[in-house]
C-alpha cells in the first residue's frame, strides 16, 4: 500500500497507480472472503450435506432395483397392458431364489409394502413356497399358484413402479397422492391419506399460536417502547428470562401446572370454580399455551425494535393537526408497526411450523405435527423416504416463508432475536 | 407507572391503564411458569402440588448422586464447551471477513450461514442422521460437537458482525500507520474492542448447544445424553421432583448467561456513550 502510493506520487502514470490498487484491493477483497470458506465449508459438511443427502431420500428408489434386478430389466419392456411375458415370470423367480439365499429379499418386501399394503406376504411367503427354480415355461404357472396375486397386474405395476433407481412415490405419499395402475395420478385411499390432515393440523396450529403471540405481544411491546429506557429494561427482564430458560424447563413447568392434580387445577377446585378436574394438557390446548408462551419473546422483540424506532413527533403531530387518538393511533401508528408485526409474525409462524419437542411432550395423539412424523418415520419405522419427503414440504415452507421474512427485514438490523 | 406518553383525555388514560394491565397479566403468563416450578424442587414429598408438605434438598442430593443425571450435566458441559470453541473459531473469522468483504454474492453467503437457525431442527437432525451414520459420527461426541457447532455459529457470526459494523476502521487504520503488522493491530488493538461482541456470541454459542434437544434426540448414543435429553425423557416418563430439581439448576445457568450479557451490554453502552 506504501510502495503504491508513493509511487502513484512522484510518477505521472496514473495508470499503473490504478490498477495497483485495483489488485490491492483483489488482494484484499480475496483475503477476506478466505477468512469465510472455513465456515463455508464446514457448513457445507455439517448442514448442507446432510440436508442435500435428506432431500436425496426423498426421490431415492433403488432398494428393488437391487434386489430384484433382472425383473426390473424385464419389466422395462412391458407396456403395462396385460400381465408381463413368461420370460419376466422367469426372471422373478430367479430373483427371488438368489435374493433368499443374499436375505435381503426383506428390504424389497419393506419398499413394495408402503406402496401396495400386504405387499410383504405376498414376497416373503412366495420366497418361501418357491423351493426349486421352476421349469422353463412353467414360471408364470408356479408363481400363480404360489400366490394368486401374480396373476394380478397391479402386483407387477407396483414392481415397476418401484424400479427406481428415482421415484416420485414419496413425495406425492407426503401429499396423499398415489400413482394407480395406468400412472396417473390420484388422491390416495382415505385409510392412507393422513399427510395434508397433518400439514393443515400443523399450518392451523402455528397460525393460532401467531395469532395468540400477537394479540398477546403487541401491548406488551407498546409498553416497553412507550416507558423511559429505565423503568422497560427492567420489564424487559420479563421477557428476557423465560427467553434464555430452557424450552424444556418451560415446557415442564407447564405440565406441572396444567395437569390433572396441578397448581391451575387445585386452585381452581380450592376457589370453587370446578367440582373435576378440567382436562388442561396433553390436547390442543396445552399445545397452544405451552407453544405460545415459548414463542411469545419472538413476537415482543421485533415489535419493539420497530416501536422504538417511531418517533413521538408523528403522534403529536397528528393530535396538532386534531386527529383524535384513536384516529392518530390507527392512522399513523399502527401502519408504522406493521414491519414489525409481519416480522414478529412470520419468525413466530415459521418457528412454530418446525415444533417438535413442545407437542410432542404436551400433546395427545391428534396434536401432533408434521415434525413428529418425521422423526417417527425416522427412528422408529425406519422408513426413510416417506419421512425424507414429509421433510423436504416443510422446508419448502421454511425456505419460502424465511425469503418473505427476508425480504420484509431488509435494511433492518436484526441481531440476536432467533433461539430455537 | 404514570408517566405515560401524554396522557390529556379521559380515553387516553383508559387505553393506557388498559395497556397496563393487559401487560402485566402477560408478564404473570410469562413468568408465572418459570417461579412456581422452583418451590417444587425444593418440596420433601414426592409429589409435584402445594401447598408444600415441607422443605428439603433431597431432590438436588438425588441429582446429585445419580450417575445419570451428573453425566448428563458433564455431557451437556464437554459438548457446550467443545461447540462453543469451535463456533468462535469459525464464527468470528467468518465475521471478520464479512465485514470487509463487498460482493453482490453476500447476501446470498449471509443466509447460507445463517440458515441453520431458520431450518426446523427436526429436518437438520434427520439430515445429519442420514449423513453420519455411515461415517460412525452417531452415537459419538464428535457427532454432537459439530452439529451443535453448525447450529451455534450463525449467532456468533450475528453478534461479532454487530460489534464490528460499530467498530470505527480508521482505528486499524491508524495502528497500520504507526507500524503495526496486521497480526499486531488485530490482538493489540481490534480484539480488546470487540472482546463483548466476542463474549456475548460465545454466551449464546454455548445458550444454544445447553439448550438444544431436537439433534441431541437423533444422534446421541446412551452414553451422550445431556441434561435436556435427560429431562426429555424424565418428563415423557414421568415427571419426579428431581426433573423440577435440574430445572432449577438449567435456569440457574440461563439467569448467569443473561447477567453475564446484560452486564456485557451495559459496558458497551456506557463506552458508546462515553465516546
Amino acid at each position: 500500500m506504501t510502495a503504491a502510493s508513493l509511487t502513484g506520487a512522484d510518477s505521472k502514470t496514473s495508470v499503473p497507480l490504478k490498477r495497483r490498487l485495483k489488485r490491492a484491493e483483489r488482494a484484499r477483497q480475496f483475503k477476506a472472503l478466505a477468512l469465510v470458506v472455513p465456515l463455508l465449508l464446514f457448513l457445507l459438511f455439517t448442514f448442507a450435506g446432510p440436508i442435500a443427502g435428506m432431500l436425496w431420500h426423498a426421490v431415492d428408489d433403488r432398494e428393488v432395483r437391487q434386489v430384484l434386478p433382472q425383473t426390473i430389466a424385464a419389466l422395462a419392456g412391458w407396456d403395462g397392458k396385460d400381465l408381463p411375458d413368461e420370460k419376466t415370470y422367469a426372471a422373478l423367480a430367479s430373483d427371488i431364489q438368489a435374493a433368499r439365499a443374499a436375505g435381503t429379499i426383506a428390504i424389497a418386501a419393506k419398499r413394495l409394502n408402503y406402496a401396495l399394503n400386504g405387499f410383504r406376504t405376498i414376497l416373503i411367503g412366495t420366497a418361501r413356497n418357491l423351493k426349486t427354480v421352476p421349469e422353463a415355461g412353467t414360471a408364470r404357472e408356479t408363481l400363480g399358484k404360489i400366490n394368486p396375486a401374480w396373476r394380478e397386474r397391479a402386483t407387477w405395476t407396483t414392481i415397476k413402479d418401484a424400479g427406481g433407481p428415482v421415484t416420485s412415490f414419496y413425495l406425492l405419499g407426503a401429499l396423499d397422492l398415489v400413482r394407480n395402475a395406468d400412472g396417473a395420478i390420484v388422491a390416495a385411499p382415505p385409510d392412507q391419506a393422513i399427510y395434508r390432515e397433518v400439514f393443515a393440523r400443523t399450518f392451523l396450529i402455528s397460525l393460532g399460536v401467531t395469532a395468540l403471540c400477537l394479540i398477546l405481544g403487541f401491548p406488551v411491546a407498546y409498553l416497553l417502547a412507550a416507558l423511559p429506557p429505565g423503568k422497560s429494561n427492567l420489564l424487559m427482564i420479563f421477557v428476557l428470562l423465560p427467553f434464555w430458560t430452557s424450552l424444556l424447563v418451560r415446557t415442564c413447568a407447564w405440565i406441572v401446572l396444567l395437569q390433572s392434580n396441578g397448581v391451575v387445577n387445585d386452585s381452581l377446585h380450592w376457589l370453587g370454580i370446578i367440582d373435576e378436574p378440567l382436562r388442561l394438557i396433553y390436547n390442543r390446548f396445552g399445545v397452544c399455551v405451552a407453544m405460545t408462551h415459548v414463542l411469545l419473546p419472538f413476537m415482543i422483540l421485533p415489535l419493539y425494535s420497530s416501536m422504538k424506532a417511531i418517533s413521538p413527533a408523528y403522534m403529536r403531530a397528528a393530535a396538532s393537526l386534531g386527529a383524535p387518538p384513536l384516529t392518530a393511533f390507527l392512522r399513523i401508528y399502527l401502519p408504522q408497526t406493521l414491519p414489525g408485526v409481519g416480522a414478529g409474525s412470520l419468525l413466530v409462524f415459521i418457528l412454530a411450523l418446525g415444533y417438535y419437542i413442545t407437542p410432542a411432550l404436551v400433546g395427545g395423539a391428534a396434536d401432533q405435527m408434521i415434525s413428529y412424523f418425521i422423526a417417527l418415520y425416522t427412528t422408529e419405522t425406519a422408513n426413510w423416504g416417506l419421512a425424507s419427503a414429509l421433510g423436504a414440504v416443510l422446508l419448502l415452507a421454511t425456505i419460502l416463508l424465511a425469503l418473505v421474512y427476508g425480504k420484509l427485514v431488509q435494511g433492518q438490523q436484526v441481531t440476536g432475536g432467533m433461539k430455537n | 407507572m404514570s408517566d405515560a406518553p401524554s396522557l390529556r383525555t379521559p380515553s387516553q388514560r383508559i387505553a393506557w391503564t388498559a395497556t397496563m394491565v393487559i401487560s402485566a397479566l402477560v408478564f404473570v403468563f410469562l413468568i408465572a411458569p418459570i417461579l412456581a416450578i422452583m418451590p417444587l424442587s425444593f418440596s420433601s414429598g414426592s409429589y409435584l402440588t402445594y401447598p408444600l408438605p415441607g422443605l428439603s434438598l433431597r431432590w438436588y442430593d438425588e441429582f446429585i448422586t445419580s450417575p445419570r443425571w451428573m453425566n448428563s450435566l458433564k455431557n451437556s458441559m464437554i459438548i457446550g464447551v467443545a461447540s462453543t470453541l469451535l463456533s468462535m473459531a469459525l464464527g468470528t473469522l467468518a465475521a471478520l471477513g464479512l465485514a470487509q468483504w463487498k460482493s453482490r454474492f453476500k447476501p446470498l453467503v449471509l443466509a447460507f450461514v445463517l440458515s441453520p437457525v431458520v431450518v426446523p431442527g427436526v429436518i437438520t437432525a434427520v439430515g445429519l442422521y442420514f449423513f453420519f451414520a455411515p461415517i460412525g459420527l452417531t452415537g459419538s461426541y464428535l457427532g454432537l460437537i459439530l452439529a451443535h457447532t453448525a447450529l451455534a455459529t450463525p449467532f456468533v457470526v450475528i453478534t461479532v458482525g454487530a460489534t464490528l459494523q460499530s467498530f470505527d476502521t480508521n482505528l486499524a487504520r491508524a495502528a497500520a500507520s504507526l507500524g503495526a503488522s496486521p497480526l499486531q493491530a488485530f490482538r493489540r488493538v481490534i480484539l480488546p474492542l470487540i472482546l463483548p461482541g466476542l463474549a456475548s456470541g460465545a454466551l449464546f454459542a454455548f445458550a444454544t448447544s445447553f439448550d438444544e434437544v431436537v439433534i441431541v434426540l437423533f444422534m446421541a448414543g446412551p452414553e451422550q445424553r445431556t441434561l435436556p435429553r435427560e429431562m426429555f425423557s424424565g418428563i415423557r416418563e414421568n415427571i419426579s421432583p428431581t426433573i423440577t430439581a435440574a430445572a432449577v439448576i438449567l435456569t440457574t445457568v440461563s439467569v448467569i448467561l443473561l447477567a453475564t450479557l446484560e452486564g456485557l451490554r451495559r459496558r458497551n453502552e456506557r463506552l458508546k456513550g462515553g465516546g
